[in-house]
C-alpha cells in the first residue's frame, strides 16, 4: 500500500501537528501551516486528528495510487482531479488502486492538506513525523517529496473502513460522499484576510507612528516568505530608541521587527528562540488564514485582546469537536 | 548552594498559548541559576495543559494548552495558568543542592582547514594562533541556553581578549562542528547551516542527533572545556563515531 509520487509539486511535505517538547534543544516544532485543515482531514478518513498527512504548496504534486485508498483533501483549492475529471474537497473520497490524481491550478488558498485513511508507515522521530527540512529529519527522508517515492501507507482505519462502504460506489474510478462538514464551522478563509493580533512583549518599545500604523495598514506578503517567516512588506516600523534585547522565546504567529523595520511573522518552521522586538502576535485562531494567505497578497492586522484571542481559540475547539461529532454521527447513522 | 529567591519575577503572555517568567534583565550567572531551577522543577512537575518549557538567558517560556487548562471553557486559560505558575514558583527550589554542573569535554582541531579565521582572530587581538589556541582552551563555558539550531548552545565566558566581530559577509556554508567567534561569544556549529561566525577550529563530536536521547549533546547549565587536538585525532574520532 503505498503513494507513488509522479511529479514532486512546488513543496510536498509529511507533516502532522508538530514535534512539541524540543524546543528546549533548539528543536523547532514544525509541523503543518494550517492545522485546521490537516486535522479535519484526519477527520474525514477516520484518523486521529493529529495524524501525519501531506502538505501540498501552491502547484501539487501528481500521485498514482498503488492499492484501493480512501483519502480526503482539504485547504487550500488547488484543482484537484482524479484521471482528469475535478473531484471534490472536504469530503471522504474512495479512490480506485491506479488511480492518479493531479492539480490543475491554484484557484484559493496556498496549502492543500491530503489524508490517507490509516496514515503514513514512516519512522516517528522525535515522538513527531513532521519534516524539519533544515535539519534533514522526520517525515519522509527528512526532505521535500521527489518524483519517484513511494510513501508507504497503513491499512485503513476501522473508522475508515466504515466511511470505506459508505462511500463506495463504482468498481472502477473513483467517487465522493454526497455530504460535507458545515463550512459555517470552518474558519474565515479569504484572500487577502484581516489577521487578529493581540500586542507583542516589546509593543511599547516601538514609537507612537509604529504602535499605531501596525494596525492601520496594509503589508504585502514577499515573495520570499516560507515555512519559516512571512516577509511583509510596507511602512517600516522603528522602536523609540534602539535597544539590544536578551534572546528569548518566539512562536507561532509572533511578529517580529528587526532593524530595517520590515516586519516578519513566524511561521510553523520558526526557530525557537528570537532577539528582535515583538511588536504583536497574531492569535492562534487565525493562524489557518494566514497559512492560506499567498505571497503577493496584502493582509491588515486588527487588534484583540488576549481575552478575546483566547475564547476564539477555545470557540475553534469547540467547532472542531462540533465536526468530529457530525462526522461519526455519518458513520454511524 | 545559597537559596535562590524566586519571589522576583515578571510574567507576561506571548501569544494565546505561551507565557514568559522573565527572572532578571541582564545575563548574568544568578538570573540563569533561577532560570534552571524552575525550568527543571517545570520537568518535573508538568500538569495538565503543559506542553512544553525553553528556557533562555532571563527567561523561561511555558507552552500550555488553552483549551485543556479552560477546562474546555470553563475558565480563563490565562487566569488559571499564571495562577498555577505562581504556586509553582513559590514552591520550586533548587533540588540538586550541592550538585555539581555536567562538565563537557569538546575536543577540536584548530588546524588549517579547519580553522580558517584563527589567523583573523589572532591579528585582530594582537596574539599569535598559539596563543588564541591557549586562551581558548583554558576557559570553562557555561551554556546558557540552546537555540538558532538543534543543539548550538550559547556559550558565556569567553575571554575579552578573544573577542572579534563578525565577518561582514557571512559564509553561505558553514559545515557542522566549527567552532566559531562573534563579538564576545563562542559557540559550535550543529549542523551545516549558513553563518557569519569568525571559525577558529571544528570539532569531530556530533552536537545534534535525532537518534540519540537526549538528541542534544549539551544542554542549559552545563559547562564546557575545549581540548586541542590533532587532524590525526579529529579524524579517528570521527570514525570512531560512524562506526558507534
Amino acid at each position: 500500500m503505498s503513494l507513488e509520487i509522479l511529479k514532486p509539486g512546488l513543496l510536498t511535505t509529511i507533516q502532522d501537528l508538530g514535534r512539541y517538547g524540543h524546543q528546549k534543544e533548539g528543536i523547532i516544532v514544525s509541523g503543518a501551516m494550517d492545522t485546521f485543515a490537516l486535522r479535519v482531514a484526519n477527520m474525514l478518513v477516520g484518523n486521529p486528528q493529529h495524524q501525519a498527512a501531506l502538505e501540498i504548496t501552491l502547484t501539487g504534486p501528481t500521485i498514482r495510487f498503488t492499492t484501493d485508498q480512501l483519502i480526503a483533501l482539504t485547504g487550500a483549492d488547488l484543482s484537484p482531479a482524479l484521471h482528469g475529471e475535478a473531484v471534490k474537497m472536504w469530503r471522504p473520497l474512495f479512490v480506485k488502486q491506479g488511480s492518479i490524481l493531479e492539480f490543475k491550478s491554484p484557484q484559493s488558498g496556498c496549502r492543500a492538506y491530503l489524508a490517507v485513511s490509516g496514515g503514513f508507515a514512516i519512522p516517528e522521530v522525535l515522538g513527531s513525523y513532521a519534516t524539519y527540512l533544515k535539519a534533514g529529519f522526520g517525515g519522509f527522508g527528512g526532505r521535500a517529496l521527489q518524483a519517484g517515492d513511494l510513501i508507504p501507507c497503513h491499512a485503513p482505519t476501522g473508522n475508515g473502513m466504515e466511511l470505506f462502504k459508505m462511500a463506495a460506489g463504482p468498481t472502477e474510478g473513483h467517487t465522493s460522499t454526497n455530504w460535507t462538514p458545515d463550512p459555517q464551522r470552518y474558519p474565515n478563509y479569504q484572500p487577502s484576510p484581516t489577521i487578529r493580533a493581540i500586542k507583542g512583549p516589546e509593543y511599547e518599545l516601538f514609537s507612537e507612528t509604529a504602535k499605531e500604523r501596525i494596525w492601520s495598514e496594509r503589508f504585502q506578503v514577499s515573495v520570499q516568505s516560507d515555512r519559516m517567516g512571512y516577509r511583509l512588506q510596507g511602512v517600516s516600523l522603528y522602536l523609540q530608541e534602539q535597544t539590544e534585547l536578551i534572546s528569548s522565546a518566539v512562536t507561532f504567529g509572533t511578529v517580529q521587527v528587526p532593524p530595517d523595520g520590515q516586519p516578519i511573522v513566524l511561521m510553523a518552521d520558526h526557530q525557537t528562540t528570537g532577539g528582535y522586538p515583538r511588536i504583536a502576535q497574531v492569535i492562534s485562531a487565525d493562524l489557518p488564514i494566514l497559512a492560506q494567505v499567498v505571497p503577493g497578497q496584502t493582509i491588515q492586522l486588527q487588534e484583540v485582546t488576549l481575552e478575546e484571542a483566547q475564547q476564539l481559540y477555545i470557540r475553534q475547539e469547540q467547532n472542531l469537536e462540533l465536526l468530529a461529532r457530525a462526522i461519526h454521527l455519518k458513520r454511524n447513522p | 548552594m545559597k537559596q535562590k529567591d524566586m519571589r522576583l519575577f515578571q510574567l507576561y503572555p506571548l501569544g494565546d498559548t505561551a507565557v514568559t517568567v522573565q527572572f532578571g534583565d541582564c545575563i548574568d550567572e544568578d538570573t540563569h541559576a533561577k532560570v534552571r531551577t524552575f525550568s527543571a522543577y517545570l520537568e518535573r512537575h508538568p500538569f495538565p495543559g503543559f506542553v512544553e518549557q525553553v528556557p533562555a538567558f532571563t527567561t523561561v517560556t511555558i507552552y500550555y494548552d488553552p483549551w485543556v487548562v479552560s477546562e474546555k471553557g470553563l475558565y480563563n486559560p490565562y487566569t488559571r495558568i499564571t495562577e498555577q505558575l505562581q504556586h509553582m514558583l513559590k514552591v520550586a527550589k533548587e533540588s540538586h543542592k550541592g550538585s555539581k554542573p555536567h562538565v563537557v569535554e569538546i575536543p577540536v582541531c584548530y588546524d588549517g582547514a579547519f580553522g580558517p579565521d584563527l589567523e583573523y582572530v589572532a591579528r585582530h587581538n594582537k596574539l599569535t594562533p598559539q596563543e588564541v589556541i591557549a586562551s581558548h582552551t583554558r576557559g570553562k563555558y557555561l551554556v546558557y541556553m540552546i537555540g538558532f539550531a538543534p543543539g548550538f548552545p550559547y556559550l558565556g565566558g569567553l575571554s575579552k581578549k578573544l573577542a572579534t566581530p563578525r565577518k561582514q559577509n557571512p559564509r553561505p556554508r558553514i559545515p557542522a562542528g566549527s567552532v566559531g567567534i562573534a563579538g564576545n561569544q563562542t559557540g559550535i556549529y550543529p549542523i551545516e547551516t549558513p553563518g557569519g561566525w569568525q571559525l577558529i577550529g571544528r570539532t569531530p563530536l556530533q552536537l545534534f542527533d535525532p537518534e540519540r536521547n537526549p538528541p542534544s549533546l549539551l544542554q542549559a547549565g552545563d559547562l564546557v572545556r575545549f581540548v586541542a587536538i590533532s587532524e590525526k585525532e579529529y579524524w579517528q574520532r570521527k570514525e570512531q563515531q560512524h562506526e558507534s
